[in-house]
């Protein structure tokens, strides 16, 4: 199992003045699995983010990460405005370390080369989410790290964004770690989930920890029945080609069930 | 020609050079509060130049890059919104700048100069200060392009991809302070904020990439600085408005090859009318 270790935090510790961010969280990133951090607004996901990046240097605690490990990450935010003329081609060919000739390939691949002239201020939240995918690719990475991919990107095209990160994961075998709000969407194809309430509050099998005490306190009944929905008509919830899809919060067994025509 | 007109000429056109693309920086980056406060600060840069026998654009170099940190400094208690804060500090700068203009009775300066340019009275030396900053401003953008605009679309992609992020903003902080510094003589420290800006807001309407508004933005910068002291010379007009005044003509008339663009493609487009 070792040869698959990615990155092994252990009791990780940080702190900004008073405010104790992460307490002894421990975390590990192995090649072909998708790890799922959920955790509410403030519970430190974007530190341990940033500590799993080695842009912070965690105050207790160690990061163990494989050397030479090829990363490549999504941000949650871009600063995309009208005022910079930039298009999505010339935004992906920034990325200096990869093969230029490989750009064009790779937005096939994410399915946006058809964007390749679209200012980045024009594309949607789907399209900007599958541009950073292309650039985090485009050098082979073992390891992608996607803070919330899902967030600003509508229902239908979550779905589909999820899908292309899952078929990623299969071609290439890729370690994923996903920060997301969107349980009900990422929970059919993870592997692992880890609640970070500032400490971990449980991890483990998607349906494990959707019934784990500590998960329902936090996120509520609600959404643990969902996600078990979820987990079992998985196979549905892609497949809408412009057929109404159950609203987000009100989702009912019978406005699922009635799936593809 | 005459020859101080030549030098104002040359001088301008060396600041207007370096300010199209750092002020394409400035407008991308919202950091035009940013580039109005340490221009207000630099009265102060000019009297500590003054009282200690320096050059003055080394005092507005040096009082610039500290108001800059001490901004970077009070910003991470996050008690007031950035613009608040900069207002104070730009507000209080100049307001210190004046009491101690007052106060240093031994120095005679003239202060109409300093707030809105005397680009007509520089010397050969100013000249070749002017260029040298000019020139080190344009390298050095060119040489960090890539990283300064990754930092400018997300300062942790950046990070991740290697660039050194802290360094490349303090970069970015030090070039405006010293354009601030060399381009107080062409059009004043109340108006040198609007040689960064405003070529570069009427690039934007032109350009289709990063670099070419950074270009369009020097062009239109060249133009204004020609346009303006041509006018100034004719008219008798002052020199560093003359020059504002003609990039914001810049600015005003810079949507209309886009629109012209469009109306030609227009007729096709336009349906049949009914009946």
């Amino acid at each position: 199992m070792t040869d698959t270790l990615l990155i092994d935090a252990r009791e990780v510790s940080v702190s900004y003045g008073d405010h104790r961010v992460l307490h002894d969280v421990s975390v590990e990133l192995r090649r072909g699995e998708i790890v799922t951090l959920v955790g509410l607004n403030g519970a430190g996901k974007s530190t341990l983010v940033q500590v799993l990046l080695g842009l912070i240097e965690p105050m207790h605690g160690t990061v163990y990460r494989r050397p030479g490990l090829r990363l490549g990450y999504t941000p949650q935010w871009v600063r995309r405005d009208r005022s910079m003329p930039l298009t999505l081609g010339d935004f992906v060919r920034l990325r200096r370390d990869a093969d230029p000739a490989r750009v064009d390939a790779q937005l096939e691949e994410v399915g946006v080369r058809g964007a390749l002239n679209t200012m980045l201020a024009d594309l949607s939240g789907g399209e900007m989410q599958r541009a950073l995918l292309a650039r985090a690719l485009l050098t082979d990475p073992e390891l992608l790290i996607l803070d919330e991919p899902l967030a600003g990107v509508d229902m239908l095209s979550q779905s589909m964004l999820y899908r292309l990160i899952a078929e990623v994961r299969e071609r290439s075998g890729c370690g994923v770690l996903l920060v997301s709000h969107e349980l009900h969407v990422v929970m059919a194809a993870t592997d692992r989930v880890v609640c970070l309430n500032h400490h971990v509050c449980c991890t483990g099998h998607p349906r494990a920890v959707a019934a784990h005490p500590e998960f329902v306190a936090l996120f509520g009944e609600g959404l643990g029945e969902v996600m078990t929905l979820y987990t079992h008509h998985h196979d549905h919830a892609h497949d809408a080609h412009g057929e109404p899809l159950p609203v987000r919060g009100t989702i009912t067994p019978e406005a699922h069930s009635q799936g593809p025509r | 020609m005459e020859p101080f007109l030549l030098r104002a000429l040359a001088g301008a056109i060396a600041v207007a050079l370096a300010a199209g693309p750092l002020g394409c920086f400035v407008v991308w980056r919202r950091m035009a509060y940013f580039g109005a406060a340490l221009a207000h600060s630099a009265l102060l840069g000019v009297l500590l130049g003054l009282l200690i026998g320096i050059r003055v654009e080394i005092g507005v170099a040096f009082t610039c890059i500290v108001i800059a940190l001490g901004f970077t400094a009070l910003e991470r208690h996050r008690v007031l919104a950035k613009d608040a804060l900069l207002g104070v500090i730009a507000h209080a700068a100049l307001a210190f700048g004046l009491v101690a203009l007052a106060l240093s009775h031994g120095v005679n300066i003239d202060l109409m100069g300093y707030l809105f340019g005397d680009v007509l009275a520089i010397g050969p030396i100013d000249l070749g200060v002017m260029w040298v900053v000019g020139a080190l401003t344009l390298v050095v953008l060119r040489l960090r392009w890539s990283e300064l605009l990754m930092l400018t679309l997300s300062e942790e992609l950046a990070a991740v991809e290697g660039v050194a992020v802290g360094r490349m903003r303090l970069l970015l902080v030090l070039l405006i302070a010293l354009l601030v510094a060399v381009g107080m003589r062409v059009v004043g420290l109340l108006l040198i904020v609007s040689l960064l800006i405003i070529p570069a807001a009427a690039a934007r309407n032109l350009a289709r990439s990063p670099s070419s508004m950074a270009i369009i933005a020097s062009a239109i910068g060249i133009f204004s600085v020609g346009t303006g002291l041509w006018a100034s010379w004719r008219w008798d007009l002052p020199a560093g408005p003359a020059i504002v005044i003609a990039a914001t003509g810049c600015f005003v008339l810079s949507p209309l090859p886009a629109r012209v663009r469009a109306h030609r493609v227009r007729p096709e487009a336009r349906p049949e009318p009914l009946a």
